[in-house]
């Protein structure tokens, strides 16, 4: 890291000399370090995954979601720091419930998007504070119209029909390109989510981990939800076996080259 | 050359009776109303009734209003009294249970929360001498057990198998106390819906803010249903008969 010691990665108001701010930069490396979190959007609806790395057997299954509802309508899985998580899943809340209260209507995912990738921004501003260590999914189903949105620790926000953040990002990514979303279902959609997030498990790095479903979609009708206990388990199925046979299907594409 | 005069807008100018100065003061009469809510508890869960009328004063109004709506799973909140007050009381009740379901604890409201909190607000905005002008009508089925509750604008609450909101307080109730009360148990749906309708007739032949356009609602354990607008028989033809009463 060239840029300790120099000075410039001491403020988030100070830039380096060739115009980066470290200091999103090593937000941005806090997510990289997180367990997975996808996001795909199909045809008919969103779905998010996440790996969520347990550092303890202790801690009672399902507790510490990473995977949040903002509003009845709106999905909210992150990847990085959770206390910085159920900071802005918290304003999350806040905006898509005065935003109702303004006009009366769901707030559209691009207004959400766009407000919690400027409140964000804010936080790369000031040297008094510092950026949110979180890469954002939101994950929305306005007027039976499926939407996914990133939010990442610079403030960027981008609409993806796909996207990854975490620990396993690449491999995720090359994953999802793979897809065909626009003609994947939903319910396949999930199942191909928790393929991926066992697919880019890595379970010399980290032993423990709990696969979180979530889905917005015409069967959940349109509010976010977890996945149906059912759909879960043939997903998990399918991810296990799927995980073995896709290597071997990536050996034999190396005997074929 | 003579100068123009303009007039401000009456929108823009503060009314006189408005002033920055002395006491608070607060809305102390409603006015867009609802009449009465008629409800009672049968063989099967609860079954309600509302008309459809909002009175602008004696003035029909809004004549397409549903003032019965369903809270969380398995609870129906009848009103009568003001709609504005109505229209906020939805929005809180709304924005409490996205705020349960963001919480994601396998929870949910029950109808006896729902009806402990409203009463709670009411009685609330009561003390703040500022209060709901509202009746509501609170109803639900809970593991196999039917609810039914009533809360006033002071906050005055009561359970009963047979409640009556304004009007019907004095028409419908009387009817319900000979017909439903002592057979909660045993009552169809059908005999429940004869009897509603009947309370729903009297209340339209004797109630000057009532409508002859209604729905009805029912919660049963299979959750909420609330019926499409509908009209009851009348017959006026004993109405020439009929002196007295200031006409």
């Amino acid at each position: 890291m060239t840029s300790i010691g120099t000075g410039y990665d001491l403020s988030v108001s100070t830039y380096s000399p060739d115009g980066r701010v470290f200091q999103v930069e090593y937000a941005q490396k806090a997510v990289d370090n997180s367990g997975t979190a996808i996001g795909l959007r199909v045809k008919d609806g969103v779905v998010l995954a996440v790996e969520k790395i347990k550092h303890s057997r202790l801690l009672v299954p399902n507790s510490n979601k990473r995977i949040m509802t903002a509003g009845k309508h709106i999905g909210f899985a992150s990847a990085g720091w959770m206390s910085d998580t159920r900071h802005l899943v918290k304003r999350a809340r806040d905006e898509a419930r005065h935003y109702y209260g303004t006009y009366k209507t769901e707030i559209p995912a691009k207004i959400i998007a766009e407000r919690m990738g400027m409140y964000v921004q804010a936080y790369t501003l000031y040297s008094a504070v510092r950026p949110f260590g979180v890469s954002t999914l939101l994950a929305t189903m306005d007027n039976n119209d499926p939407q996914l949105y990133m939010i990442e620790p610079s403030g960027q926000y981008m609409g993806y029909r796909g996207c990854a953040a975490g620990k396993g990002k690449q491999a995720a990514k090359t994953e999802i390109e793979k897809l065909d979303l626009d003609s994947l279902s939903v319910r396949d959609a999930v199942k191909e989510a928790a393929r991926i997030i066992y697919s880019v498990h890595d379970s010399t790095k980290d032993k423990l981990f709990e696969l979180e479903l979530s889905w917005v979609c015409a069967e959940s009708n349109g509010v976010h939800t977890h996945v149906p206990q059912d759909l879960f388990d043939e997903a998990v199925e399918y991810a296990e076996n799927a995980d073995n046979s896709d290597d071997e299907g990536d050996e034999e594409m190396e005997d074929d080259e | 050359m003579d100068s123009i005069t303009l007039k401000v807008p009456h929108t823009t100018e503060r009314p006189a009776e408005i002033t920055n100065y002395g006491p608070t003061t607060h809305i102390s009469q409603p006015s867009v109303t609802g009449t009465s809510v008629v409800a009672f508890k049968y063989k099967d869960g609860i079954i309600m009734a509302t008309d459809c009328l909002a009175s602008y004063g004696s003035m029909a109004r809004f004549r397409n209003e549903t003032r019965m709506i369903s809270v969380g799973n398995n609870t129906l909140v009848g009103m009568s009294g003001d709609t504005g007050d109505f229209q906020h009381m939805k929005h809180t009740l709304e924005n409490l249970l996205t705020h349960e379901y963001d919480m994601d604890d396998g929870q949910n409201m029950g109808t006896r929360s729902i009806y402990k909190y409203i009463s709670n607000i009411m009685y609330g905005r009561r003390s703040k001498i500022d209060p709901l002008w509202n009746s509501y009508v609170v109803a639900g089925v809970e593991n196999g057990e039917s609810f039914l509750g009533f809360v006033d604008y002071y906050g005055t609450t009561y359970q009963s198998p047979t409640i009556a909101t304004g009007f019907g307080a004095y028409l419908a109730q009387p009817i319900l106390r000979k017909y439903v009360e002592g057979h909660e148990d045993e009552l169809t749906e059908e005999e429940a819906v004869r009897i509603l309708d009947d309370c729903m007739r009297v209340l339209y032949y004797r109630d000057g803010r009532s409508f002859n356009k209604l729905r009805r609602a029912k919660v049963t354990a299979e959750g909420v249903e609330i019926s499409e607008p509908y009209p009851l028989d009348t017959n006026w033809t004993i109405a020439n008969y009929v002196v007295g009463y200031g006409s």
